[in-house]
């Protein structure tokens, strides 16, 4: 019994120290963006353009192709309910509005975080191990900065970028499966979803898929620096990385969705 | 006047509430090279850590190059680091970049060199290490005194005046070795270097050193020139001196744990 | 006093380099170096006076080597200090240059 409260009280004690740990890194990346040349430790622009090449560019299709397919799932469901009260008109605004303010953030969210938040993981882990993190550290070179801010950075333009492609690809989904139901033009639905469409509901997903962004990059960061146990400890962590990160995101994309939807 | 390199006073360092370093002096005079011997968790990797000012001590003072460390701004410990550099046990070049890439990092971030110079540079640098015409290699595909010798060839890279290496002669066949010995030497001669070593070989520290500590439990046991440590009558120098000599192989707990162990470093 | 200094002889010049040959000057040479290779058949580099010169400067005095070369130019390094040769020999460099 004893043992098992030791064991929560120990993980909190982790958690809250991991917590701290990604806050750090945060606080410490901004740091060496905004001061770093006063240190010579200059962000490379061609860094920063690799990582938006690696995280965006080359995530590009298997995103699109989920948004489609999410959008045609998205147009099954909802004019199966929406038929039951005779309002399958209805689904083009819901299709919109949930994919540009929910779906295509947290979607992407969950991709990235696979694809990349898991090989910032195991990137940093596997350079902890070969002792290639304390290489740099002996050079003079913060790791924070050649590491850490370049992927953040990368993801904090990259994210947005892709939820735009997303929400076009989601909608365009929800067209194909919805337009015979709806005896509408494939263009007079895109056309209709757009003008449907306010500010507020893209500004909200991108909002959103900044902040996962944010979250991947530092709980890859986070889970790859604090790596034990040789190179079964880097697997441990990549497999810990994109499970903390998507828990991080599902949270936080709930609590942005409570308070970005309140009425003003 | 011999002029000292590293003046360590006092040094006392704790790691949580575990005493690593208890009071250990260490004097390292302009073009010495000094080997560092002790059995593993006598705080061998402390000391170095903490001569690289890269860990906070509890009291003592550290200076290096003339600088009181705890006296320096983080830029300026930055700028320090780049008159030292450190091969690293297991090498720890980066493996995403060639071996040619390896060894103009640190150019590349720190100086403004011409990027033919720079290319010239590290290509020199690999001569000097036997390793020519290796540069375009990836650190995967070198064997172990490969690796160590590149890992020499980026340390050198920004022309350190002080040079840290860990275990040069660690687990390569006796010829490899004692080539990396000969390195060793010849770096000092022609580039005044200072060296700090670190070995468990003894062959290897009787050959290169001009002066040994020998550390234990956190303290510095004894300094002496080879002869008086050979002639020491401390009962662990002998120890230490006996047990090597019998197994002089790896020892496969120490050496487990230094793939496996976290924040295992330089020891 | 400049560390690198410049005199027109019969048939080439000589550049005299002086003190430290470091990350701060060594571009300096290299320029010299090059420059001088352009207008001139021969040039030769004293390194009498160097009392230290790093990695770079060896590499600028290669990269003015590998210029003359590539140019049918003459390249020659004059009198160098114990330890300029000791760097050279380091890198086997010494077999390389011409050094009268």
């Amino acid at each position: 019994m004893k043992s098992t409260i030791e064991n929560i009280g120990s993980s909190i004690i982790v958690a809250i120290e991991r917590l701290g740990f990604a806050i750090r890194l945060f606080l410490d990346s901004f740091y060496w963006l905004f001061f770093g040349r006063k240190h010579k430790q200059y962000l490379r622009l061609s860094q920063v353009f690799e990582q938006v090449r690696v995280i965006g560019f080359d995530a590009l299709p298997i995103v699109m192709a989920l948004a489609f397919v999410v959008g045609v799932m998205l147009s099954i469901q909802l004019l199966y309910a929406f038929a039951d009260f005779g309002a399958e008109s209805q689904v083009l605004v819901a299709i919109a509005k949930s994919v540009t303010r929910e779906f295509s953030p947290l979607i992407i969210g969950i991709i990235i975080a696979g694809r990349s938040g898991a090989a910032l993981a195991a990137k940093i882990g596997s350079q902890m191990i070969s002792q290639e993190i304390d290489a740099l550290r002996v050079m003079g070179v913060v790791p924070v900065r050649y590491l850490v801010l370049p992927a953040l950075l990368g993801l904090i333009i990259s994210m947005p970028l892709l939820i735009l492609c997303a929400d076009f690809m989601a909608i365009l989904g929800g067209a194909v499966f919805s337009i015979e139901s709806l005896d509408m033009s494939l263009f007079a639905y895109l056309k209709e979803s757009f003008d449907v469409l306010e500010v507020n509901d893209i500004y909200q997903g991108l909002v959103k898929s900044v902040v996962f962004g944010i979250i991947i990059a530092l709980v890859g960061a986070t889970t790859g620096f604090n790596v034990t146990g040789g190179a079964e400890g880097v697997g441990r962590a990549t497999t810990t990385a994109v499970v903390a990160s998507i828990a991080a995101i599902v949270v936080a994309d709930m609590i942005f969705s409570y308070f970005l939807t309140q009425e003003v | 006047m011999t002029k000292y390199l590293i003046q360590v006073d006092k040094l006392v360092t704790h790691y949580g509430k575990r005493k690593i370093l208890d009071g250990v002096d260490l004097k390292i005079a302009e073009g010495e090279i000094r080997v560092i011997m002790g059995g593993s968790g006598s705080g061998k990797s402390t000391l170095l850590w903490h001569i690289l000012g890269l860990h906070e001590a509890t009291s003592g003072s550290i200076n290096v190059l003339g600088k009181d460390l705890s006296q320096l701004k983080l830029n300026e410990k930055h700028k320090l680091l780049r008159n030292i550099g450190v091969s690293f046990q297991s090498g720890a070049l980066f493996s995403s970049m060639t071996v040619g890439e390896n060894i103009a990092f640190p150019l590349k971030e720190f100086t403004n060199l011409d990027e033919k110079t720079i290319r010239i540079i590290s290509r020199m640098k690999l001569e000097v290490v036997n390793l020519g015409g290796f540069q375009k290699l990836m650190p995967s595909q070198l064997s172990g005194g490969m690796t160590k010798r590149a890992a020499l060839a980026r340390a050198i890279a920004m022309d350190p005046k002080l040079l840290f290496f860990d275990e040069p002669s660690a687990g390569l066949d006796p010829v490899v070795a004692s080539e990396i010995d000969d390195l060793i030497l010849k770096l000092r001669d022609a580039m005044g270097m200072t060296m700090v070593v670190v070995t468990h070989e003894l062959d290897s520290a009787f050959k290169i050193a001009d002066k040994i500590t020998v550390l234990d439990k956190g303290k510095n046991l004894l300094t002496g020139t080879v002869e008086e440590v050979k002639n020491s009558k401390i009962k662990r120098v002998q120890d230490l001196l006996e047990r090597r000599a019998r197994h002089d192989t790896v020892d496969p707990e120490e050496y487990l744990k230094r793939l496996t162990q976290e924040n295992y470093t330089i020891s | 006093m400049d560390v690198i200094n410049f005199k027109k002889i019969e048939d080439g010049c000589i550049i005299y380099a002086t003190g430290e040959i470091d990350l701060s000057n060594s571009q300096e040479l290299r320029k010299t170096i090059l420059a001088a290779l352009k207008t001139n058949q021969k040039v030769y580099v004293d390194l009498s006076a160097v009392s230290y010169i790093d990695s770079s400067g060896i590499a600028s005095l290669v990269e003015g080597l590998q210029f003359s070369k590539l140019h049918g130019k003459g390249f020659m390094l004059t009198k160098p200090s114990k330890q300029v040769k000791a760097i050279m020999e380091l890198a086997r460099l010494d077999k390389v240059f011409t050094i009268v």
